[in-house]
């Protein structure tokens, strides 16, 4: 038979069929696809082994194990100091940056005019985000411990100066840069449609800060904020140097009292505590260094949760 | 068929179908040439940012009681000028005001002058409805609360929100967000919001281009009913919706220097009607009949 024409229908579905373009696409997706997973198999990989590591402290101690203090002891050693160290700390951070870093932030977003001077002080902000903490531990060694040394607080004698107020300073030194910058990036999102309607009926610049740009910017405030703590809570470096405790040997007086803890007794924290069961010669401490790890993710989620939850509730709250 | 009519047979970009008895709206052609002392006198008012001129030598009058339109191309300066008037323009740092604008004789840029006492008095409603992210209720309440207003709101907030032609429709979810409403109530929500401060003068900046035409017609017929109570001046690049509400009209136009700098400037002055019918510049004849623009 002769070749006839070819009808719609035939030249409509070779046209219409798979060609190279279309498994190129799959080809892309599947290989994106693969390298997020094989990130995510390493970080399995690791919980996995940390976890495996882990249970034989948990099952013959349970958790008495965060409850019980350090000790050169493997069957004795706990990590309460760690525990309590960290969360005094980060509570340490989260009163002294957060409002120093929301104030900083609104002062540079909201009131500075736009000068040379302002734009000098933003890229040196940014800068000292950048800067390794382990310059923040020399800053710490230098200007808060040897400051509380000479005579700040006059019981500090017996530490020289290596208490909690010299690491959450240090820590909130440390973090202070990436708060202001995480602030600001959150006020700079609320859009200036809200500033102008509330300048409009004749309110003045505080009260449109606190009434309208505030509340809209929190909860990406509170985003920053919970991101900025979270690092706080795993530095290491900076503490070594500003005087936190790293041995077994570590007693706390028991009539030290609140401020007492503050500033006359030593202190550790759990990443500190890590690292020190990590550098153990016996083999029984790889156990306790994986259960320390368990315990300070754990810690960590929770402080995260908690500040999302929050976060969520207030959102909630705003679309009324 | 006079001038008026035929520009209103011509569709424009904007907003082609012209409201259903927008005629009847028709403000009062019979605007008095009036010598009272204005609310606002406008005098060789120019504007800068920065280095770059946006507005030169205004002059113009604001009576009271009357709506006047600002009207004219893209980047002529209207809203700028408008922007004037409550020293909304202080919000730009690199703004700069010349000439002087007298408001009740006083120059609002007088160094003791408070830019927020200004705003209290002449309220502003935006191009794009911007109601607070809160309750319909708080959003009203806003400025009254910050102007040291204490008491029960209720009334204010009944009156306000029943001026503005919105009170039927909210009036069962006053504690709802702001935001739940449609483009055109959340514009007459703005509108309570402005006039809830008790104003002396609204300020209206193209308040209609995000609305659809019916949403558009209750503006207008709002307009209408509110300059009872208030003195308004609205901008706007719709150049039917100037002949429908305003009593008087200001033709602003631009130029183009040779560096490309563009400087907006005060073309014409006039009673709308004879701005529509009978312009004296033929700028703004070319304007209004769609030759240019």
């Amino acid at each position: 038979m002769a070749l006839s024409a070819p009808t719609a229908t035939e030249v409509v579905a070779v046209s219409l069929v798979r060609g190279r373009r279309s498994w190129l696409n799959a080809g892309i997706t599947g290989a994106l696809f693969f390298t997020l997973l094989s990130s995510l198999i390493i970080l399995i990989t690791l919980l996995a082994d940390t976890i495996a590591k882990a249970m034989p402290v948990f099952q013959e101690r349970g958790l008495s194990f965060v409850f019980t203090g350090l000790s050169s002891r493997v069957e004795t050693a706990g990590i309460v100091q760690g525990v309590i160290g960290s969360l005094a700390l980060t509570a340490f951070v989260i009163v002294v940056a957060f409002p120093l870093g929301t104030a900083a932030a609104i002062f540079l977003e909201e009131y500075a005019r736009d000068s040379r001077w302002t734009r000098f002080i933003n890229a040196n902000i940014r800068n000292l985000a950048g800067v390794p903490s382990i310059v923040y531990g020399i800053l710490g060694l230098f200007l808060f411990v040897k400051l509380i040394n000479q005579g700040l607080f006059d019981i500090a004698a017996g530490i020289s100066g290596r208490n909690l107020v010299a690491g959450g300073l240090t820590l909130s030194v440390l973090v202070l840069p990436i708060m202001i910058i995480t602030t600001a990036e959150a006020l700079r999102a609320v859009p200036s449609s809200i500033r102008e309607a509330s300048f409009g009926v004749g309110a003045t610049k505080w009260e449109t800060i606190r009434s309208h740009v505030l509340p809209v910017a929190l909860p990406a405030m509170l985003t920053g904020a919970v991101l900025t703590v979270s690092r706080a809570f795993g530095e290491t470096a900076p503490l070594l140097l500003a005087g936190a405790v790293l041995s077994q040997y570590f007693s706390v007086s028991a009539d030290a009292g609140f401020f007492g803890l503050l500033t006359d007794q030593p202190y550790t924290a759990l990443p500190l505590i890590i690292y020190n069961f990590a550098r153990q010669p016996e083999a029984e401490f790889i156990q306790l260094t994986a259960a320390s790890i368990l315990v300070l993710l754990v810690m960590l989620l929770s402080v995260n949760a908690i500040a999302i939850l929050a976060r969520d509730r207030m959102e909630e709250k705003r679309k009324i | 068929m006079t001038m008026v009519d035929e520009i209103r047979a011509t569709p424009s970009e904007s907003e082609s179908s012209e409201p259903v008895g927008a005629r009847d709206q028709r403000a009062n052609p019979e605007v008095p040439a009036s010598t009272s002392q204005p609310v606002f006198d406008v005098e060789g008012l120019s504007v800068h940012y920065g280095s770059f001129r946006a507005v030169k030598d205004v002059t113009l009058p604001i009576r009271e009681h009357e709506i006047t339109a600002l009207i004219g191309p893209s980047g002529c300066g209207k809203s700028t000028v408008l922007r004037c008037f409550n020293r909304m323009n202080d919000l730009i740092e690199s703004a700069r005001v010349g000439g002087s604008v007298r408001y009740h004789g006083v120059d609002l840029y007088g160094d003791d002058v408070d830019p927020v006492e200004v705003r209290r008095r002449i309220g502003m409603v935006f191009q794009k409805p911007n109601p607070f992210p809160k309750s319909i209720y708080e959003n009203i309440v806003f400025g009254p609360k910050i102007a040291g207003q204490r008491g029960n709101f209720d009334d204010l907030v009944e009156e306000s929100l029943t001026k503005a032609a919105l009170w039927d429709e909210v009036k069962d979810k006053l504690k709802d967000s702001a935001l739940a409403l449609s483009g055109g109530q959340q514009q007459r929500l703005c509108i309570a919001r402005a006039i809830a401060t008790n104003p002396d003068v609204v300020l209206m900046d193209e308040p209609c281009s995000a609305l659809d035409p019916i949403a558009t017609l209750r503006i207008e017929e709002l307009m209408l009913e509110l300059k009872k109570d208030y003195t308004i001046i609205i901008v706007t690049h719709n150049m039917q919706q100037a002949a429908r509400v305003s009593d008087r009209t200001a033709f602003f136009s631009v130029d183009v220097n040779d560096g490309g700098q563009r400087t907006g400037r005060l073309v014409e002055f006039d009673v709308t009607d004879k701005m529509f019918t009978s312009p004296t510049e033929t700028e703004t004849e070319q304007y209004i009949t769609g030759r240019f623009g």
